[in-house]
């Protein structure tokens, strides 16, 4: 089964079904404040800068970027960790965006969270066991009497023996410590977990052990996946689609393969030229697109497409209009909206990439 | 184990360890983070050093570096460099060879500058602690230093502090303070970890540009089986604190003979790949340096072990002249059970 069997966009770009997630216009900026009394708003972070995106029930959307490109406070602000600043948010076509704490009750059974340090995000004062049992705690779900063999339970499922129950986090290799992660944001069976780089921190061979139990689950308990992360090899590997930020913004959404073998944004084909890959002979055909410097402050981010400033594209495009060595003043003035490419892909940008891969079929 | 492998003897022998040992006692028993480790690096050659956390991959280069003394562990073995044993130099003497002739990059640029000086400074008292060169001199150096790496108006960057340098940035100064003093050696420990790939890309083809300029040999420690690939001309694999494959390469990834080595080969996921198998992650998890399995350190998790395995330490053996693993396979299986398993899926 390839990657794009499972797209759940139709060849007319339409959803075929209700998106169990939908984030519309959504936006979040943070103030910087000077004074410390009397606190004046000096400009604001754009983090998030408004974004449209689909979660469909049982798919997994891979989302990647740089270093603050906006991916974890997006996260957050679908688990309602920051308020929106801007934008609504939906679960199961219901608008949660302005749901009291009270409220939200209910729906975090729904919407859980796998964090990327195993050593930072367990209460090093508690027992696995009651750390995977606060959930059933603090939501009823379980009667108190049966908390116990609910836990081990989960425990078994996520390859940890059941035994360890009373053993604390710092007895744990990193790799049991997240799936003491899984298996906590499992304990409610929600219906979307959130994956906030959930290997990152991992080595290689206990990297791929979490992935497959995160795949393992996932057709055990259809369960809809936003999975975060910078190593894109990864990101491909597990997600049925692939969203690029950039600076706060979606620049590029595709299949993996599509994405892989046919990037249209230039800053997801600089973005794929740049990892790296383990084979000598493949790496030394590959098409390398160096970008220059580095992301700009999103305190002020370039007008026009984000990208403008470090892209190679738009240089080359204004080359051949007669600019000489700058980026084409289309760029700089209008923001490209996200346009449909081949079924399933959508990219913002005015000249987008022709047909290529980055390396080709060897 | 006592060679890395003959290698032809017409390229210069810069580094050569043999037999390498660090312990380090500790409350709860002798961590042995390098246990009997033999290799040699040429003049001019890129070698990557792979392996997991607890490998043994940064203790052999700190000692190589004289930044693990005799005072913290147990040290066996010679480090020769330019045929010279840095384990027996007295102190004075060791700090003509750190800096000067061997410069080290480490993983976290941040932590590796001092916050209160600015980044001008600092690599004028790395130039003025190995040379009898002048203030203004030296400041001019580290000027050029910083041009050289690709740090934009660097003679006003040079006056600014760490902080106010990007992750990517702050990675070019110490690579531009490692290269001061115009080193036969750099050693890049996890150089590009915390960088983004793009900013890792960057890095990466600076550290190719200026090794052709200053014509030095560097060692690129790592764990991304990904970044050797493209940079390295010899690559050597660790495990529990030892060597458990070295060769060229092509030697590593199209006939690799270690099932450590192939194992790490079918468990990260790739980019190239159109389908989309599960990943074949290495059963259990690396040993304790404390309490290291009997014979083979890798038979525990090994899907190949035999009983020999568990009580016989297999040494490092050469296959051809640059290739050598430390299995008790034979070379025909090892052979096969790559071809149809691991190139299988790759």
């Amino acid at each position: 089964m390839t990657l794009l069997d499972r797209t759940p966009a139709t060849a007319d770009g339409r959803p075929p079904r209700t998106p169990l997630l939908r984030i519309e216009g959504v936006k979040k900026h943070f103030p910087i404040t000077r004074g410390v009394i009397f606190q004046k708003k000096i400009g604001q972070v754009h983090a998030v800068d408004g974004i449209d995106l689909d979660v469909y029930p049982g798919e997994t959307l891979g989302l990647v970027g740089e270093t603050g490109c906006g991916k974890s406070t997006l996260a957050r602000l679908i688990l309602k960790v920051y308020d929106v600043t801007e934008g609504r948010l939906f679960f199961d076509g219901d608008d949660y965006t302005n749901f009291s704490r009270r409220k939200m009750r209910p729906l975090r059974r729904q919407i859980q969270m796998v964090f990327q340090d195993p050593y930072a995000s367990l209460n090093p004062r508690k027992t696995v066991g009651s750390i995977i049992a606060d959930p059933f705690r603090i939501h009823g779900s379980v009667p108190k009497g049966k908390i116990k063999a609910n836990v081990q339970e989960l425990m078994e499922l996520v390859g940890l023996n059941p035994e360890h129950y009373n053993r604390y986090p710092h007895e744990f290799s990193g790799g049991q410590r997240q799936r003491i992660g899984v298996a906590r944001a499992l304990a409610l069976r929600p219906r979307l977990i959130v994956c906030d780089e959930p290997v990152s921190a991992l080595d290689v061979s206990i990297q791929a052990q979490i992935i497959n139990l995160l795949e393992r689950l996932q057709s055990d308990f259809g369960l809809t996946y936003i999975f975060i992360a910078h190593d894109l090899s990864v990101v491909k590997h597990v997600s049925d689609r692939v969203a690029v930020m950039y600076l706060g913004k979606v620049v590029e959404i595709a299949g993996g393969s599509t994405l892989y073998r046919d990037p249209k944004h230039p800053y997801t084909g600089a973005l794929l030229s740049a990892v790296p890959i383990p084979d000598p002979d493949l790496s030394a055909h590959k098409k390398r697109i160096v970008l220059e410097g580095d992301v700009p402050s999103p305190i002020d981010p370039p007008s026009g497409c984000r990208f403008h400033p470090r892209c190679p594209r738009s240089r080359e495009v204004a080359a051949e209009a007669g600019y000489s060595d700058q980026p084409h003043p289309q760029c700089r003035e209008e923001e490209p909206a996200l346009a449909p490419h081949h079924p399933g892909q959508v990219a913002a940008c005015h000249f987008p990439l022709a047909d290529r891969a980055v390396i080709e079929a060897s | 184990m006592t060679d890395g492998g003959p290698r032809p003897s017409s390229v210069e022998r810069l580094l050569e360890v043999r037999n390498l040992k660090v312990h380090f006692p500790t409350p709860d028993g002798v961590v042995k983070a390098v246990n009997d480790v033999s290799f040699v690096i040429d003049a001019g050659e890129t070698l990557g050093v792979v392996g997991e956390s607890g490998s043994g991959k940064s203790v052999t280069f700190l000692t190589v570096m004289g930044l693990v003394t005799s005072k913290q562990a147990r040290i066996e073995g010679e480090i020769l460099f330019r045929g010279q044993d840095l384990l027996r130099l007295p102190a004075e003497e060791l700090r003509h060879f750190r800096g000067k002739r061997m410069g080290m990059v480490f993983q976290d640029a941040m932590t590796s500058l001092h916050p209160f000086y600015t980044v001008g400074e600092q690599i004028v008292e790395a130039i003025r602690a190995h040379e009898r060169a002048g203030k203004k001199e030296a400041w001019d150096r580290a000027v050029d230093m910083l041009d050289l790496v690709g740090i934009p108006r660097p003679a006003e960057r040079a006056r600014q502090y760490p902080h106010e340098y990007s992750g990517g940035m702050r990675q070019r100064v110490m690579i531009a303070m490692a290269l001061a003093l115009n080193p036969d050696l750099l050693i890049a420990d996890e150089p590009t970890t915390a960088l983004d790939v793009t900013v890792q890309a960057q890095i990466l083809e600076l550290i190719d540009r200026l090794k052709q300029e200053f014509r030095m040999a560097v060692v690129l420690i790592t764990h991304d089986l990904g970044v050797v690939a493209e940079h390295c001309d010899h690559i050597q694999v660790m495990y529990a604190g030892t060597i458990v494959e070295s060769g060229r390469t092509r030697d590593i990834y199209y006939d690799a003979h270690h099932p450590y080595t192939w194992g790490l080969l079918q468990s990260i996921p790739r980019l190239d790949s159109d389908e989309d198998e599960p990943l074949q992650p290495i059963k259990g998890l690396p040993p304790s340096l404390i309490f290291v399995p009997s014979g083979c350190p890798f038979h525990p998790r090994c899907p190949h072990v035999m009983d020999v395995c568990r009580e016989v330490v297999p040494p490092l053996l050469p296959s051809d002249g640059h290739h050598s693993s430390a299995c008790h396979l034979s070379l025909a299986e090892k052979e096969r059970i790559f071809r149809e398993q691991v190139l299988e899926r790759a």
